[in-house]
């Protein structure tokens, strides 16, 4: 009778208010506020030398121009480095503006105040900075070199070097009967959200209050830093992360500058001030990601079982690590995906360069990882002229050796423990879905129709869900509305929708009484962020955990009041009733009333829990001392460890024989992320995670100069796919619950994006008969690989070393 | 990403629409549907002191088929243009190659007029005019004149129109009895600017070819006009004979295109595009001509 709602693919509450224009966004907020605009380096790597604001001053508008000297104590002290790490022996952050030196084009150098942005931009365009230019460290190889110097006293460019050894990779590599070594190399690219960032601050002079907006993935991280920026107590600020247009792990990053500067300028102006990233500010002002060069010498046996893997990885960090190291030490712990390395050893170094930071975008360091390791196995196949999916099964971590534990560090200074997955399992779906055996036939009939067709596969596995911890806070009013708020940010995941789901199904009420909020530190303070594909592991096991303490205080009550036991009570679309008797009843409204004994009356509900109303006990107090008044709770979830999900995807991809075109002709993806609370917005990220990682095979780099320009800082020259660009996307699912939280749940956001360079490269490779080492690949590079192919200089697949591709016509 | 300050001027007429331009002179700019110029000035690429709004001019916005020529006013939208039932029964061209422009939101705002006034090298419809050897309707504080499009494009971005004259109309000359068109194109993303494109226009006499055109897009800085009569000319479509002067047609292209490399292709990938797209685009066009006579 009532409808299960946990793991039914509700249609997700909030999109009637976000497709209809009711979201607010940042910049819907603050129309009254004054408008920041940034100077921004032009240079990649200068010292500043002067900076001449006279011709500004007199705009009219302009309210205040401030640089790196107008910035008190430590508002003007480097912004904090976040995640430190003992092998980040050369961290280093910049200034919110900066201070003598810029260390890559887009970094703030003056920040202008004025009534509205126009207007602050026509100040900007008049004030002149000189600048000395400084030797530009442009791409992992010049930052490799080391003959020029990002930082002075960085030698080497080396921000952070880190090894991590399981076994003796030596001896098992001089044991291996046989070995490989692939040279490989991914491109940068970038989270682009829709909405980039934005901050907006109040001062409130009175009682010297800062309530700020920002369009970031963590409001708690951000209420902090500024209060410690500001020297304000954390009690005098207040965070908001209003309706979010997108994060992907750029607005896990902060503070950032403008996070800091606007609400100091606030308080130092006592006006409110806001400031909206525009799009080529977040190209070249915020964060990029991906950029790795990388070695992996792998030792096998006949049958393609790895014995010993050992990788060697060139980070590029930019010119910042601010985030520290997070996304290589996921790269190297994560590249092992669902096989059983052998002895395996990863070192890497994590480099400066005159560019853009680096810091987490979906994904997080996985999809090179994942690349690494799967360009691994095709070439372990093709060299022992085995099926591909054949040597992944053989080197699989089965079920039974779950949980698995590889003996290294993971990102959150755990061990990387894999809980659970059934990775036999999933790639028999896969096969299935793409039918993976039939495709000799599919492509004999394609060759003999002039066309290029191929088959790719990719697996990886993600720790997903790590801690420290979330919360969850859920109060019910008298009214019977229940109200859910969780510290965690949303920007656009269906927070409220899944998070709905697991009280109702908890609670026993109705999805339309459960509002969720997300981001408020007014009505969670206590929180870490969205990131990690950790909100529905962290927050949603909290909430679940707050909904049984509400659940039972609720019983608890009625059972009083009905003169039951507990136990024999059951909560059914928002109504406490005895079981077997449904007429012996009360609204989870009404035990609201009795949970908060009240002196005074305001409405008919309030009038029963009045001091006059009904009876008591006179020799106990009105709220018993084990008790709190309010039918609410709270809890927290802290797991020991990451849960991890997995998933294989396989592609179809046809290649024009004359133009080197690339279409993807079908993308089948199977996915792991253990019980699911809502399969259909598994299936939404699902899909925009597959957008992504098909941006990041085929179009999006970012195009650098060796002068450090970025040469496609817009939506023009940087290709992130349209929809046209975007295959169908076909899903099936595979549901191996997690053992460490209460829900079995594992996260899901990342995962669509991490295989599919690999997936593509594979496909690829597989229509042309050549390695693919390099991603992203366009047209023309194919057709270049093409070219330098037929010359001999890029080997044939073993399968194909008898056969020669024909000429391109040139 | 805000504009720099200007002054929004809105004649109603054209006579108003060349007054105003003669005021303001090498300050000022037509504005007409924004989709290149807006994000030039929002980019402080360009910081004109007056926009001359010609969106609420009278009598610019039709399309008119005469049996010379398809006219189009500077008002009509590629949106427009590319539905019009009558032109596109004069000159199939003209859709052929409006569907590779852009996106629809952006062809129901920009005009065919303003795009070939920017004379972006990467612009379809510079090429179409070229190719269908088209004239431009000026007006300016001297009175009207009309330019050949020869003598219309001087550069990349570059025109012989004066800064203190408008672009009323262009039109599209039509095609002898029998012509076959085709337009395709080559692009990173479903509507991008081309990497490189070709239109093509092929004339069938009594089974064989008596005439056939080329104009490129991306891959000259001018549109040019390529005349491909002496590779094809006498060849019947088909044949063994027109197999083999493909190959002369792809020689002759690979002679005639000057492409630059950028961020998105070479040079040389793009010679290659460019003469690939050719050769799929003339029997598709010869096949229409077939279709036509
Ligand atoms: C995302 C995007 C993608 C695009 N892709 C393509 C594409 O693939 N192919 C393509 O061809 N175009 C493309 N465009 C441009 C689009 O076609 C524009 O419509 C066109 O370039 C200009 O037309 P407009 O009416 O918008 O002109 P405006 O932007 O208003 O003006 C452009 C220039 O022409 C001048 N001008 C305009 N009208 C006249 C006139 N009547 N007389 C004198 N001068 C005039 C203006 O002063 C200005 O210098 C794209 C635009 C965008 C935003």
């Amino acid at each position: 009778m009532t409808t299960q709602l946990f793991g039914a693919p509700i249609r997700r509450k909030e999109d009637p208010r976000l497709v209809t224009g009711g979201g607010r966004y940042l910049d819907d907020l603050g129309h009254d506020a004054l408008a920041a605009a940034f100077v921004r380096s032009p240079h990649a790597h200068a010292r500043i030398v002067d900076v001449d604001a006279s011709d500004a001053v007199d705009v009219e508008g302009v309210v205040g121009i401030y640089v790196h000297d107008d910035l008190p104590g430590r508002v003007g002290e480097p912004l904090p480095l976040l995640i430190p790490h003992p092998t980040l022996t050369h961290g280093r952050t910049g200034y919110a503006l900066a201070r003598d030196e810029v260390n890559h084009v887009g970094e703030p150098v003056v920040m202008v105040v004025a009534t509205d942005r126009y207007v602050a931009e026509d100040a900007c365009q008049r004030i002149r900075v000189s600048y000395e230019p400084l030797p530009v460290v442009v791409g992992i190889e010049a930052a490799r070199d080391g003959d020029l110097l990002v930082h002075d006293d960085v030698p080497g460019n080396v921000a952070a070097h880190m090894l991590q050894e399981v076994g003796d990779v030596a001896a098992a590599m001089a044991a291996a009967p046989r070995t490989l070594t692939l040279e490989l190399d991914i491109e940068r690219s970038a989270c682009t959200p829709m909405e980039g960032k934005g901050v907006y601050a109040r001062w409130d002079h009175e009682r010297g209050e800062l309530r700020m907006y920002s369009s970031t993935q963590t409001s708690t991280g951000v209420r902090a830093a500024v209060a410690a920026k500001l020297d304000l107590p954390l009690a005098k600020v207040e965070c908001i992360a209003p309706d979010v247009g997108g994060g992907f792990g750029v607005k896990i990053m902060h503070p950032w500058p403008e996070e800091v500067l606007v609400p100091w300028a606030a308080r130092l102006l006592d006006r409110p001030v806001k400031w909206v990233e525009d799009r080529r500010e977040h190209f070249i002002g915020s964060a990029h990601e991906r950029g790795q060069l990388q070695t992996v010498t792998v030792g096998f046996d006949d049958e393609g079982r790895v014995l010993a893997l050992d990788v060697k990885f060139w980070h590029d960090n930019g010119a910042y690590t601010p985030y520290g190291i997070i996304v290589p030490i996921i790269t190297s712990t994560q590249l092992l995906g669902p096989y059983k390395p052998g002895a395996y050893r990863c070192e890497f170094w994590s480099l400066y360069t005159n560019t853009v930071l680096v810091t987490p975008y979906r994904g997080a360091g996985r999809p090179q990882g994942c690349f690494a390791m799967e360009r691994t196995m095709d070439a372990i196949a093709d060299e022992l002229g085995l099926d591909r999916t054949e040597v992944r099964s053989r080197n699989f971590i089965l079920p039974s050796e779950m949980p698995y534990d590889h003996g290294l560090l993971f990102q959150d200074g755990r061990p990387l423990k894999y809980d659970s997955g059934d990775f036999p399992a999933s790639l028999a779906k896969l096969k299935d879905l793409v039918g993976w055996d039939d495709f000799a036939d599919y492509r004999a009939r394609a060759e003999a129709a002039g066309r290029k067709v191929g088959l790719g596969i990719g697996c990886y596995v993600e720790g997903t869900g790590v801690g420290p911890y979330e919360g969850g806070h859920i109060q019910i009013e008298t009214s019977g509305r229940v109200n859910v708020a969780t510290g965690l940010t949303s920007q656009g995941q269906g927070h409220e929708t899944v998070f709905a789901q697991i009280v109702a199904e908890e609670l026993g009420v109705r999805m339309e009484d459960v509002h969720v909020t997300t981001g408020d530190t007014r009505r969670m303070p206590y929180a870490v962020g969205t990131f990690a594909s950790r909100a529905a592991v962290m927050s949603g096991s909290a909430i679940a955990l707050a909904a049984r303490n509400v659940r039972a205080k609720a019983l608890r009550i009625a059972a009083d009041a009905l003169e039951v036991s507990p136990d024999d009570l059951e909560i059914v679309e928002g109504t406490v009733r005895v079981k077997g008797a449904p007429a012996t009843s009360m609204s989870l409204g009404t035990v609201s009333v009795l949970s908060n004994p009240l002196r005074y009356a305001f409405d008919d509900a309030a009038k029963a829990a009045t001091q006059f109303a009904g009876t008591f006990d006179p020799d106990k107090p009105p709220v018993a001392d084990d008790e709190e008044p309010g039918l609410e709770g709270r809890d927290f979830y802290s797991p020991t460890q990451a849960t991890f999900a997995n998933g294989m995807h396989a592609a179809v991809v046809e290649t024009d024989p004359v133009t080197a075109e690339i279409r993807i002709l079908r993308y089948c993806v199977i996915h792991d992320c253990g019980t699911m609370i809502n399969p259909m917005i598994v299936e939404g990220q699902v899909h925009g995670g597959v957008a992504q990682g098909v941006g990041g095979a085929l179009y999006e780099r970012m195009a650098y100069d060796e002068s450090g320009q970025l040469l496609n800082a817009s939506f023009m020259d940087f290709l992130m796919p349209y929809a046209s660009e975007v295959p169908t996307i076909e899903t099936d699912h595979l549901e191996t619950p997690s053992p460490l939280n209460p829900l079995g749940i594992k996260g899901a956001g990342e995962a669509g994006c991490i295989p599919v360079s690999a997936v593509i490269a594979s496909a690829i490779e597989d229509a042309e008969g050549f390695p693919i080492t390099r991603m992203p690949i366009s047209p023309n590079d194919l057709w270049e690989l093409r070219r330098r192919h037929a010359a001999g200089e890029v080997p044939s697949l073993h399968r194909l070393s008898s056969t020669s591709s024909k000429e391109p016509t040139a | 990403m805000k504009p720099a300050p200007f002054v929004h001027h809105a004649p109603v007429s054209v006579e108003e629409a060349v007054s105003v331009l003669g005021e303001v002179g090498h300050d000022g700019k037509v504005l007409a549907g924004g989709q290149s110029l807006i994000p030039i000035l929002n980019m402080r690429l360009a910081s004109p002191g007056h926009l001359v709004d010609i969106n609420r001019v009278t009598g610019l916005d039709s399309v008119e088929v005469t049996p010379e020529a398809v006219r189009v006013g500077a008002l009509v939208r590629h949106a427009g243009l590319e539905r019009s039932a009558e032109a596109y029964a004069a000159l199939p061209l003209l859709r052929q190659a409006l569907v590779n422009v852009a996106h629809p939101a952006i062809r129901n705002r920009g005009t065919t007029v303003g795009s070939i006034a920017h004379a972006d090298a990467a612009g379809e419809m510079p090429a179409i005019l070229a190719l269908t050897d088209g004239v431009v309707e000026v007006a300016g504080p001297s009175g009207s004149r009309e330019v050949a499009w020869s003598d219309f494009f001087l550069g990349a971005l570059e025109t012989s129109l004066a800064a203190e004259e408008l672009a009323v109309a262009v039109r599209f000359g039509r095609f002898p009895a029998g012509t076959g068109t085709a337009f395709t194109e080559a692009a990173r993303r479903h509507g991008d600017y081309a990497m490189a494109g070709v239109g093509v226009a092929v004339t069938v006499t009594d089974g064989v070819v008596s005439g056939a055109l080329a104009s490129f897009v991306s891959v000259t800085d001018v549109p040019s006009v390529l005349d491909l009569g002496p590779a094809l000319d006498g060849a019947e479509p088909g044949s063994g004979e027109w197999d083999a002067a493909l190959d002369t047609v792809a020689e002759a292209v690979r002679g005639h295109v000057e492409p630059e490399g950028d961020i998105h292709a070479s040079a040389d990938y793009r010679r290659m595009l460019v003469t690939e797209l050719t050769r799929r685009a003339l029997p598709r066009a010869a096949d229409r001509a077939g279709a036509d006579t």
